[in-house]
């Protein structure tokens, strides 16, 4: 079985909207109608988007970090908002996993919202149908674009490939090895909603010393302590460069 | 969560109507048991219409819950497709058979039909007492499901809680017979007592329940943190942009947008209005008193709605995790 998802790296994710641009460009361009937007050049600008990039700061200053946090649908492998919806509209697609609303059956009951803990849709305010994060499902598998284009257009937009797409039922696909090697996580596990799109948590890249390894006898390092200054004296490399 | 009136007034609305119809119906089975004196079909007829036009009161605020009214007409009907996963969709099925049945029992009534099923001919009234028995399943089939619907969301904690099917039962029953009670006092005063009597009962059942899930939610443990929510391990996060300035539909659905004080009064208002002011009016009017029993019912109609009110903003959805720059 197929599950079709996002791995997003958060390690890797500068915070440029340049997926949510893209993707309302692309979303609001398509068949299924626009996503409206109120007000969109004035004061308290509103609309209906798919995709959203949040900002979170850890810790406190002068420790800080700041997190940069795209959200967007998860496509639950147990997806809660599907059972709830009344009319059939929202369903999970069999062959691809992919959780999709039916614009021509929703009642806009907002119903299947409620029952999504993530917040990860949005009702449209002039259509007045429940809207989602689609995977690009008009694209990935449209074979008018070139093959590298089949893909969403979060992730082609992103300009520090924060973003992968992928099967993650599929142990050898990209998004898998992912996972697996940057211990890739889902949000809110305790509902057991079995989240398809994962996470890849910051990372930082520290060189461990050892004090033995500067004490040794035979320390490679004792020649070139790095925590002392380099030479002042001109080196071959100056030369070169 | 953001308290829509349309769901305010179609919950509070067909549980007055589907309270009158029990109310209705535990008289003339109490009656069929030779334990109340029988009424005229009048009494039921009347009766029975009086819950069906509460009842087509709450279909028509449902209409305000849908994104366009046309949809009640162009794209409800799907909605009996999910009945074996969607709770909503239940209570769209239920709804109909539920008017059906209440406006067939008071047709059978009005006609004075019957017939000997049971093969006693000292029984009167044996086709409306199935038809009653029926509807009367119904209308608690209807009740479940209604409270069902929110109280299957798990993740809505202070929902997820079978004190709230039991609130909506007993509110609703407990509106219905305070109705009966005023309709008995115009239409047949003898039953003043017996109406008033058990709506008392239930209100004090309601007050039980309702003060119960009002501690329970009081001391609820969030299984959802920030720190879930985002993934990060760290005891200080704290959300500087929420991805929009002008918000969304993520910051106007889910949060009432009133302050706690406000909620907190609203609470009061409603513990008042929905259990000790009815008690009271329902006990003095025993005497058959028609202006005290009507105040009775209008004041706990009244308390029900900011009861509802209360009950929809005081769910805290944990979307709301992401959005806290509101």
């Amino acid at each position: 079985m197929t599950q079709l998802a996002l791995v997003i790296d958060l390690n890797v994710c500068v915070g440029c909207h340049a997926c949510v641009t893209s993707c309302k460009q692309w979303n609001t361009s398509g068949q299924a109608g626009p996503l409206f937007d109120d007000n969109p050049f004035t004061k308290d600008p509103t609309g209906t988007f798919f995709n959203r990039v949040q900002t979170y700061e850890i810790g406190e200053f002068p420790n800080t970090e700041t997190l940069h946090f795209p959200k967007s649908c998860l496509h639950c492998e147990d997806a809660p908002c599907v059972p709830v919806c009344p009319t059939g509209a929202s369903h999970k697609r069999s062959e691809d996993g992919i959780v999709l609303v039916d614009y021509d059956k929703c009642i806009g009951c907002k119903y299947c919202s409620w029952a999504c803990p993530y917040g990860m849709r949005e009702f449209d305010e002039h259509q007045k149908v429940m809207k989602k994060c689609t995977l690009c499902v008009d694209r990935i598998y449209d074979e008018s674009l070139p093959e590298r284009d089949r893909k969403p257009a979060c992730v082609l937009a992103c300009p520090t490939s924060a973003r992968l797409f992928g099967d993650v039922h599929d142990p050898d696909s990209e998004v898998s090895v992912a996972i697996r090697e940057s211990g890739g996580y889902q949000l809110m596990p305790e509902w057991g909603t079995k989240p398809a799109n994962h996470y890849l948590p910051r990372r930082k890249t520290k060189m461990r010393i050892h004090e033995d390894e500067l004490v040794r006898v035979d320390n490679p390092l004792k020649k070139e302590d790095i925590r002392h200054e380099t030479s002042k004296n001109v080196s071959l490399d100056d030369w070169l460069m | 969560m953001h308290p829509t009136f349309a769901v305010i007034f179609l919950t509070t609305l067909i549980g007055v109507g589907q309270g009158l119809f029990l109310a209705l119906f535990t008289e003339q089975s109490y009656s069929a048991a030779k334990l109340l004196p029988t009424q005229e079909s009048s009494f039921y007829v009347t009766g029975s219409f009086i819950a069906l036009a509460f009842l087509i009161g709450g279909l028509i605020a449902a209409i305000g819950h849908l994104g366009k009214p046309i949809y009640m007409i162009t794209r409800a009907w799907r909605g009996v497709t999910q009945w074996r996963t969607s709770w909503l969709s239940r209570e769209l099925i239920l709804m109909p058979v539920v008017m059906f049945l209440v406006f067939l029992y008071g047709l059978v009534h009005l006609l004075g039909l019957d017939a000997d099923l049971f093969g006693s001919s000292e029984l009167n009234g044996q086709l409306t007492l199935i038809i009653g028995t029926v509807s009367t399943a119904a209308v608690f089939a209807l009740f479940i499901a209604t409270a069902m619907i929110y109280a299957s969301i798990k993740f809505l904690q202070e929902w997820a809680c079978a004190l709230t099917v039991a609130n909506y039962l007993l509110l609703g029953s407990a509106s219905g017979f305070t109705l009966a009670s005023a309709y008995a006092a115009f239409t047949a005063p003898e039953l003043v007592t017996f109406y008033a009597g058990w709506a008392m009962i239930i209100t004090f059942a309601g007050f039980i329940t309702r003060s119960g899930s009002l501690i329970r939610n009081a001391r609820i443990k969030y299984k959802s943190t920030l720190q879930t929510a985002i993934g990060v391990r760290h005891t200080k996060v704290q959300q500087k942009a929420m991805g929009m300035m002008g918000g969304s539909f993520n910051t106007r659905e889910f949060f009432h947008g009133k302050t706690a004080a406000f909620l907190k009064s609203i609470k009061w208002i409603f513990l008042v209005l929905v259990f000790p002011i009815p008690l009271l009016l329902l006990w003095a009017g025993m005497d058959g008193s028609k202006a005290l029993l009507v105040l009775a019912f209008a004041t706990q109609y009244v308390g029900l709605l900011f009861e509802r009110w209360f009950f929809f903003a005081q769910a805290n959805h944990p979307q709301n995790l992401y959005y806290q720059t509101v």
